[in-house]
């Protein structure tokens, strides 16, 4: 596994820059397309009193911001001039290199004291200073600190809320045979410091964030039959919320994070549920013979989306809890669409769309009701947004191994569709969900 | 009339018990099956069991029957039990119809194509098509279970139809054989 992921490093860092997150987590960064922003973000000034520099803020904002694939920043080697302050900026020298914006900073403060990071988000082109910040930060708080800067450029320069400071929820399956073993992890949205939620020798899947991004719902079979669990992250405290007979499975709360949309065969057949979490108390959405899975929430909460092969494959429909009118098709094109999820903004599904050996991550505008594909398949899955609808989380599969992708959407920055980011992991990665930002 | 109808009751009773008497002439005592018992191990038809007798729990783990096979095998995408696997679970319906304390567990399983959750739907579509195949020919359904694992527990772990095909499956597992 190692070699393959030496192998597979080397092959993509000759045109791509690498961070190494953590020993088995590798984030590979394909460059943006042209239509992208350029940005430098030079080095910060360090006067601060550190023994060790615990992490490297500079690098940490330059890939967050190339990451989302709508920012091209300028490699660190080209950079002749390094300034710290608006003063010492020398507007000509960044204007030759086709850089539209600047990002310079210093860090001050002590290991004991805290930090403190002033930074400057500056126009080459005008001269104007749009941003200028002060941040501070704990020893051991300075990576949350640089997701933050980058969060504040961006949403400067884009106009929307950045997603670096959220996380992701995923499954890794380990070992084999009687040794395998399944993981529930929670990392930092750039793969960095992962965290087992739950370890079990059966399988784990389809995680859910609760909407303050606090707790996950999962499907557990350390029962022997899949079961519901909803747990919080920092105190670990769980609780089994579905064990009906049958399938319990596809939790996904309402956007109030006060119910669980979920699939239960309960009723003989599988079918959607909406559970009360605080009374427990279930209602029932469909009622038919096909099978009825895969509930997702509009973002106003109006409506569940969900999969079903009542037309005799599987598609996508929508019913309207409140109402409890007939489910209305939504999917028409192709003949597997599956596991849909709907934009912040409510004007498309993500899902995935198939056929018998090849299944891609494919974007459905539901106005004008057209569908694109966004990945190469063949066997793509779990897609989600990142919280700002501007990037789209899936997991993919590279012979054995499972890998998470994320590809930019939006604008600019998804006409070249090129842009990656892989994490490349030890076992089988699988099923991740991004989370919301956090509040 | 009561006392007539009851009567009547007690003189069959009394014509079938002197009927079974007459044809075992060794009066019912206790102690007579004690005695016969040590006979058994000495016959002859006890080494050759008939594979095809699936009320026989010695043929669950012969290879030379039916009851021996325990895997069902389905499309891509359906939960329709093919021609060639009708047998193997009429040798099962068989035997639990017989033995009447045999339990089982019907494991769905599908192939990694398609959502996960999907497949969990499609195994135990899988798993239910075995079960009222079994139910109908003579098990009762208190001796069977469904359990659907999707396409998390794989037989084989590799992206091509020779594994696909042996992954889209039901295994018939007995948690109690008599």
């Amino acid at each position: 596994m190692r070699n393959f992921f030496k192998h597979a490093c080397a092959a993509f860092c000759m045109f791509s820059s690498v961070a190494l997150a953590q020993d088995d987590v590798v984030i590979v960064i394909t460059p943006s397309g042209e239509a992208a922003v350029p940005i430098a973000v030079v080095p910060f000034a360090w006067s601060a009193e550190t023994a060790l520099r615990e992490v490297d803020v500079t690098k940490v904002v330059t890939d967050d911001l190339s990451r989302s694939g709508q920012f091209r920043t300028l490699p660190m080697a080209d950079m002749i001039e390094r300034p710290s302050r608006p003063s010492d900026v020398n507007y000509g020298t960044w204007r030759r290199l086709n850089v539209d914006y600047l990002v310079i900073g210093e860090v001050t403060g002590s290991d004991t004291l805290g930090y403190g990071i002033r930074m400057h988000l500056l126009n080459v082109t005008t001269g104007d200073a749009l941003l200028s910040l002060e941040f501070s930060s704990r020893a051991g708080g300075m990576r949350y600190t640089a997701h933050h800067i980058a969060d504040t450029v961006y949403e400067a320069l884009l106009d929307v809320p950045g997603f670096f400071r959220t996380r992701l929820v995923y499954v890794t399956r380990s070992g084999e045979g009687d040794n395998t073993e399944f993981s529930l992890m929670v990392a930092d949205a750039d793969g960095y410091g992962p965290q087992p939620v739950v370890r079990s020798k059966e399988p784990l899947l389809s995680p859910a964030w609760a909407p303050d991004g606090r707790s996950v719902a999962y499907v557990s079979f350390e029962k022997g039959n899949s079961s519901i669990y909803t747990q919080e992250l920092a105190s670990g405290q769980r609780q089994l919320v579905a064990s009906f007979k049958g399938i319990n499975g596809a939790p996904a709360f309402s956007p109030d994070g006060k119910k669980l949309a979920l699939a239960l065969s309960r009723s003989g057949n599988l079918e959607i549920y909406v559970m009360d979490l605080a009374t427990r108390r279930t209602v029932q959405l469909t009622r038919h013979f096909g099978i009825d899975t895969e509930p997702a929430w509009s973002p106003d909460g109006r409506y569940v989306y969900f999969t079903s092969d009542r037309g005799g494959r599987p598609q996508i429909y929508r019913v309207e809890p409140r109402s409890g009118a007939e489910a209305e098709r939504i999917t028409r094109q192709g003949e597997y669409n599956a596991r849909a999820s709907m934009s912040p903004d409510s004007s498309q599904l993500v899902l995935v769309h198939g056929n018998d050996n090849n299944y891609k991550i494919a974007l459905l505008d539901t106005e004008r009701n057209i569908l694109r594909t966004i990945s190469d398949g063949p066997l793509d899955e779990s897609p989600s947004f990142a919280p700002n609808g501007r990037m789209v989380l899936y997991a993919s599969r590279r012979g054995t191994q499972g890998v998470l992708s994320a590809v930019p959407i939006y604008g600019a920055a998804a006409a070249g569709q090129t842009a990656h980011q892989l994490i490349f992991a030890d076992g089988d990665i699988r099923e991740p969900a991004w989370s919301p930002i956090r509040q | 009339m009561k006392n007539l109808t009851r009567f009547t009751m007690l003189v069959t009773a009394c014509f079938v018990l002197a009927a079974c008497a007459s044809k075992d002439p060794a009066p019912v005592e206790p102690a007579e099956p004690m005695e016969a018992k040590p006979t058994r191990p000495a016959e002859p038809t006890v080494t050759a069991v008939d594979p095809t007798d699936y009320t026989d729990p010695r043929n669950l783990d012969r290879g030379d029957s039916l009851l021996s096979r325990r895997v069902v095998y389905f499309d891509f995408d359906q939960a329709r039990i093919k021609p060639e696997y009708r047998d193997i679970i009429a040798a099962h319906a068989t035997y639990l119809g017989a033995n009447g304390g045999a339990r089982i567990t019907l494991e769905g399983h599908a192939d990694e194509r398609g959502t996960r959750e999907y497949n969990l739907g499609l195994g135990e579509r899988r798993g239910n098509a075995v079960s009222d195949l079994i139910d109908a020919q003579g098990a009762s359904a208190s001796q069977l279970s469904v359990v659907s694992y999707g396409e998390e527990r794989p037989a084989n772990n590799c992206s091509q139809e020779r594994c696909w095909s042996q992954n889209r499956r039901v295994e018939i597992v007995y948690t109690s054989q008599q």
